[in-house]
């Protein structure tokens, strides 16, 4: 059963970890008179799948954003590979909730448009789209547009183009929450594959219990109002085997029950 | 005179239907927006036909009067040397209008310092009844080609202005946090997303003012001095040949029309591909 909820300190084991990639300090955030993040400490581990977990209005997509460098926190800082950051960096890549892809754009424009802004020549960006399409699973559909995509598929582009600019650190903000059930537990075991190879840091932001304790190596569940952490969970779940074992797995059940058992409080 | 409809909806007509005449025709009909555009049109100069023919009043010809008073036009060369009279203002207008429109809007867009500076100049314009000012241009410019196209200016410049700023101002955020992230400078930003995805609203404010400044022409031509196609619809009102004087009126609307529908070809073609295979 979970143990009584309460507030982690800097000092507490469970949030410095070994070989951190990211670490987050102190970082509180103000919209006006609103406290959205109240003095948040992590790190993050290196090669590792951590999933912020909360309910609406916690604050996880906004310190995602702020670790993405796209708003600034009001206090506190980010260090990336021990290096403090205050704006977007090539370390880190950003794959969007509505997928923020180029309508007018096909899909190899899309995969390769991190490159063609740091001026990689066409012939080179596009041979590096074509590898990454490839791995998402989308050849063949090169010469599409986003509009001729079913939305799984069109995440799958924004994943690609993440992948393409070969950085360290992907933060992916509540990728599959647009899009539909079938095609989300099939992303999800893509996904998985996906980390395997390509032994990326991933900081993943949902609302979806399920999908963080099936695909993440530590969760940091947060509570709401204002946001903080509020317990870090690393279920030892064994992946190697098939998805649907996984999914009747007892310590992956036991994890999303004790999991919910922690957040019913905060459901209205 | 008939006129061609947009490029885009022979892409529906081009497919293959079921076999027989009565099949062709109604997946012509199903798919084709060109079928539609051919009866929409054929139905408007039936009734006009019979408007004319009943008729509803003396100055009011019938289609066919008109179409051979046009025919009659065309071949004595009077409408071609008109038209190029009348292009002059009208292009010189429309051309300084789109260019400088769409560059001040999209500094509005960008600039909430340049926005408090400009837009209420343009708010004002365009809720200004520019007939009405068109004498005090002509009183500074007199009556030559700077006054016609300045007329041009007046109408077709508000428009193009606010919509860009617009355009601009409703740009996807997310696009742009998208472009940020992957390091993109801010003229990048501008150049790569925030003009590509304002181009549809941009389009359209290019549109009306194109269709403006087809009034400001005509207006300038009505009341500065009579000239080009102004002068046609002046001359054969003052002699009573209202066939000629409709088939004038009826040229500019359809020149009007075609150039509009070119401009949303330009943008389908070149700007937004995606949209053509919707």
């Amino acid at each position: 059963m979970a143990e009584p909820m309460r507030a982690p300190q800097s000092d507490d084991p469970a949030l410095t970890v070994d070989d951190a990639i990211v670490e987050v300090r102190d970082i509180c955030k103000h919209y006006g008179d609103v406290e959205a993040l109240r003095g948040i400490n992590l790190d993050f581990a290196r090669g590792k799948m951590t999933t912020l977990l909360g309910p609406s209005g916690c604050g996880k997509t906004t310190l995602l954003k702020i670790i993405a460098g796209l708003i600034p926190a009001t206090s506190g800082e980010i260090r990336i590979n021990g290096r403090v950051v205050t704006g977007p960096g090539p370390e880190r890549a950003f794959v969007f909730q509505d997928f923020a892809l180029m309508p007018w754009a096909t899909v190899m424009r899309n995969v390769a448009f991190g490159l063609e802004l740091k001026g990689v020549a066409q012939a080179e960006r596009e041979r590096i789209a074509r590898h990454y399409i490839a791995e998402v699973g989308l050849t063949g559909f090169e010469q599409k547009y986003p509009h001729e995509l079913s939305g799984g598929m069109r995440q799958r582009v924004g994943l690609a183009r993440a992948f393409a600019v070969d950085a360290d650190v992907l933060l992916l903000d509540e990728p599959f929450s647009a899009v539909d059930e079938q095609n989300r537990r099939k992303f999800q075991e893509d996904l998985l594959a996906l980390v395997e190879r390509e032994r990326k840091t991933f900081l993943f932001v949902t609302h979806s219990i399920e999908e963080a304790v099936y695909v993440s190596d530590r969760i940091v569940l947060f509570s709401p109002r204002p946001g903080r952490v509020s317990r870090i969970i690393e279920p030892s779940i064994d992946r190697s085997v098939p998805p649907d074992v996984i999914r009747r797995n007892g310590e992956y059940l036991d994890t999303v029950e004790e999991i919910w058992q922690g957040l019913r409080q905060y459901a209205e | 005179m008939a006129v061609t409809p947009p490029k885009a909806g022979e892409i529906g007509g081009a497919r293959n239907g079921s076999s027989g005449i009565a099949g062709a025709l109604d997946s012509l009909a199903s798919r084709s927006k060109a079928f539609w555009v051919v009866v929409s049109l054929g139905l408007f100069f039936a009734a006009w036909e019979i408007a004319g023919r009943v008729p509803i009043s003396y100055a009011f010809p019938t289609f066919l009067e008109t179409a051979a008073a046009f025919v009659e036009m065309l071949l004595d060369g009077s409408l071609i040397r008109s038209y190029l009279i009348t292009l002059q203002p009208l292009v010189l207008g429309v051309a300084i209008s789109a260019v400088l429109g769409v560059g001040l809007g999209i500094v509005m867009g960008l600039s909430n310092k340049a926005e408090w500076f400009l837009a209420p100049v343009f708010i004002v314009l365009q809720a200004a009844p520019m007939a009405a000012l068109i004498p005090l241009v002509t009183f500074v410019y007199g009556i030559g080609l700077v006054a016609k196209t300045l007329a041009v200016i007046l109408l077709a410049l508000p428009v193009i202005v606010l919509n860009s700023y617009k355009a601009v101002r409703h740009v996807n955020p997310s696009l742009v946090d998208m472009c940020r992230s992957f390091q993109g400078t801010r003229m990048q930003q501008i150049v790569k997303i925030v003009v590509p995805d304002a181009t549809p609203v941009l389009f359209a404010g290019l549109r009306l003012g194109v269709a403006a400044g087809f009034i400001g022409v005509i207006l300038a031509e009505l009341l500065i001095t009579p000239t080009g196609i102004g002068d046609l619809i002046t001359y054969y009102r003052s002699v009573a040949e209202y066939g000629h004087m409709y088939a004038a009126i009826a040229s500019i609307i359809a020149v009007s029309t075609l150039t509009l529908a070119g401009l949303q070809h330009v943008e389908l073609r070149y700007l937004r591909p995606e949209k053509r295979r919707k």
